[in-house]
């Protein structure tokens, strides 16, 4: 059976039972980052703490990855065969905007201020024959083969 | 600010197959200094722009290595990389070192030659883990698209008016026969061109080139010497992005949102000049894509957030207009070789001010001039000129 893995450590948590992002809190103000880092951009302060991120959000902006991008891009297409992606920041309630892939919605039905929750979607294969997994937004209520409810 | 520009120089903008980065530096210091009447051994020191030899793929060469074409003089020369606003900063440190006192006559110089396609870069040079750029956001049109999305959602602007903007683009570039992109093309063809990030088709999006501009500047008292016709820099200011300014390359925003470095320096610049938006005859400003133009009216105290629907809607910043905007048709007909960017808008802004931008010239005797570039990381750069 294929071995799924996440593209990269530390983006993703399953220690909940589903997938979360991990981002982390400045322990002096309270700013929420992602990804996770050490030192505060709000407030200059120093100590911040490991958080998991919460899944479900709105739709702050958006827009649609129209061409291949060019290396580091690491994933599927070619300049005659590409899909066209979608993009947008969705914003955690109480939180931060965090900059995703939007799947499972066509680009028509993209809209500001819509519900989006996270899933964790198929990206490529690597040459360990593992799928590679990234962390991704669609239409909070969409079911699995991707219809909107 | 005690400070003049005497002396402006310009190598076309395009594609120049054959011609090095430092050939376009050298042709454009040449051209300001005999437009000056001074030879480059009584330059006391220069500030020179380019970003090439931080990207992959472009050519190179710093800016200083033009001493070796130039004459080894022995002045002092800086190189300066500053983002997107390498150009402005390297104008800003000239006219700085002049303000100090340490010497009247100078230069600043800024070149760059890129590879066709967008920008790219390494997302650790930039501080961004590598899946990033592997999940494929290391693209900026994608971030001017999100936030004109967004501005056009939160103000009213529609798709016409970005169309709009692009038109005026080509046509003033028609115009301006160091332009690169210079035919016209209807708000309908730009409409139906290709869409590359939603709302933004290809036509409204500027591409990376090749080109370069300089200036020769000298303490204001001195004009006189080198030319009849001296236009003053009010001010040249630059500031970096504060928490919570909407920025390319962000893995995350803050859920509150601060004005972006744009906003800064155009306040700094009006202070520093004493002047203020409403005092501005013609500006020249970041059209990195059409959108970029409409959101940086506003971040430059040009109008108020929205009012740019109806102003470009009534053909208010067209060259006949109350408020002329990107004459020589700015990013988007002259690409963006970045180091040169911000120079060519000081060019055009000499040009406009002398009386000499010929088919383009904007009518009525202009006596301010503003310029403003931003970009990556998070830098704007602005400038304010004077008759």
């Amino acid at each position: 059976m294929t071995r799924q893995v996440a593209i990269a450590e530390g983006l993703l948590s399953w220690a909940s039972g589903e997938a979360r992002l991990i981002g982390s809190r400045c322990e002096t103000c309270g700013v929420v980052v992602f990804p996770s880092q050490r030192g505060c951009p709000a407030c200059t302060g120093e100590e911040t703490e490991v958080i998991e991120l919460g899944t479900r959000g709105t739709l702050w902006t958006f827009t649609t990855q129209g061409f291949l991008p060019k290396w580091p891009y690491a994933g599927p297409g070619t300049d005659e065969a590409f899909e066209p992606y979608a993009v947008g920041y969705v914003e955690l309630p109480g939180q931060v905007r965090v900059e995703a892939r939007l799947v499972e919605v066509e680009v028509d039905d993209l809209h500001i201020g819509m519900d989006m929750e996270l899933c964790v979607v198929p990206f490529i294969t690597d040459d360990g024959g593992d799928e590679v997994v990234v962390p991704a937004f669609r239409p909070s209520g969409a079911s699995v083969d991707g219809a909107s409810a | 600010m005690n400070v003049a520009i005497v002396g402006i120089g310009i190598h076309p903008f395009g594609r120049h197959e054959g011609v090095s980065s430092l050939d376009m530096g050298g042709y454009a210091v040449r051209q300001a200094l005999r437009d000056a009447g001074i030879p480059w051994q009584d330059l006391q020191f220069a500030f020179g722009g380019s970003l090439g030899a931080h990207l992959p793929g472009n050519d190179p060469a710093t800016a200083d290595t033009l001493v070796s074409r130039l004459g080894l003089t022995g002045l002092p020369f800086v190189n300066v990389h500053n983002g997107c606003a390498t150009a402005g900063s390297a104008l800003s440190l000239a006219a700085s070192t002049i303000e100090s006192g340490a010497f009247d006559v100078g230069l600043a110089v800024g070149f760059d030659k890129h590879p066709r396609g967008h920008f790219s870069s390494d997302p650790e040079i930039l501080g961004l883990p590598p899946w990033y750029g592997e999940m494929g956001f290391l693209v900026t049109t994608q971030f001017f698209a999100m936030k004109i999305n967004r501005y056009m959602h939160d103000y009213g602007i529609s798709s016409s008016t970005l169309a709009k903007v692009a038109a005026k683009a080509y046509r003033n570039g028609s115009m301006n026969p160091n332009a690169w992109r210079r035919k016209p093309f209807s708000e309908e063809e730009i409409l139906s061109s290709r869409m590359l990030n939603y709302p933004l088709t290809q036509y409204m999006f500027c591409s990376p080139d090749e080109g370069a501009a300089a200036v020769v500047l000298c303490r204001a008292d001195r004009a006189r010497e080198f030319t009849e016709r001296p236009v003053y820099l009010r001010a040249a200011t630059i500031r970096t992005r504060r928490f919570g300014s909407f920025e390319v390359f962000s893995p995350w925003l803050p859920l509150t949102r601060t004005d972006s470095p744009t906003v800064d320096a155009s306040r700094a610049a009006y202070e520093a000049a004493g002047l203020g938006p409403d005092d501005i005859d013609v500006a020249q400003i970041q059209d990195s894509e059409a959108g970029a133009e409409v959101m940086h009216m506003a971040e430059n105290g040009l109008c108020a957030d929205g009012e740019q629907e109806a102003l470009i809607q009534a053909g208010e910043t067209e060259i006949g207009g109350r408020l002329p905007i990107n004459t020589d048709g700015g990013l988007i007909a002259n690409g963006e070789p970045i180091g040169a960017s911000g120079m060519r808008q000081v060019y055009e802004t000499v040009l406009q001010l002398r009386g000499d931008a010929g088919e383009r010239q904007v009518p009525g005797r202009p006596r301010v001039g503003f310029t403003q570039v931003y970009g990556a990381p998070g830098v704007g750069s602005c400038t304010i000129l004077t008759t």
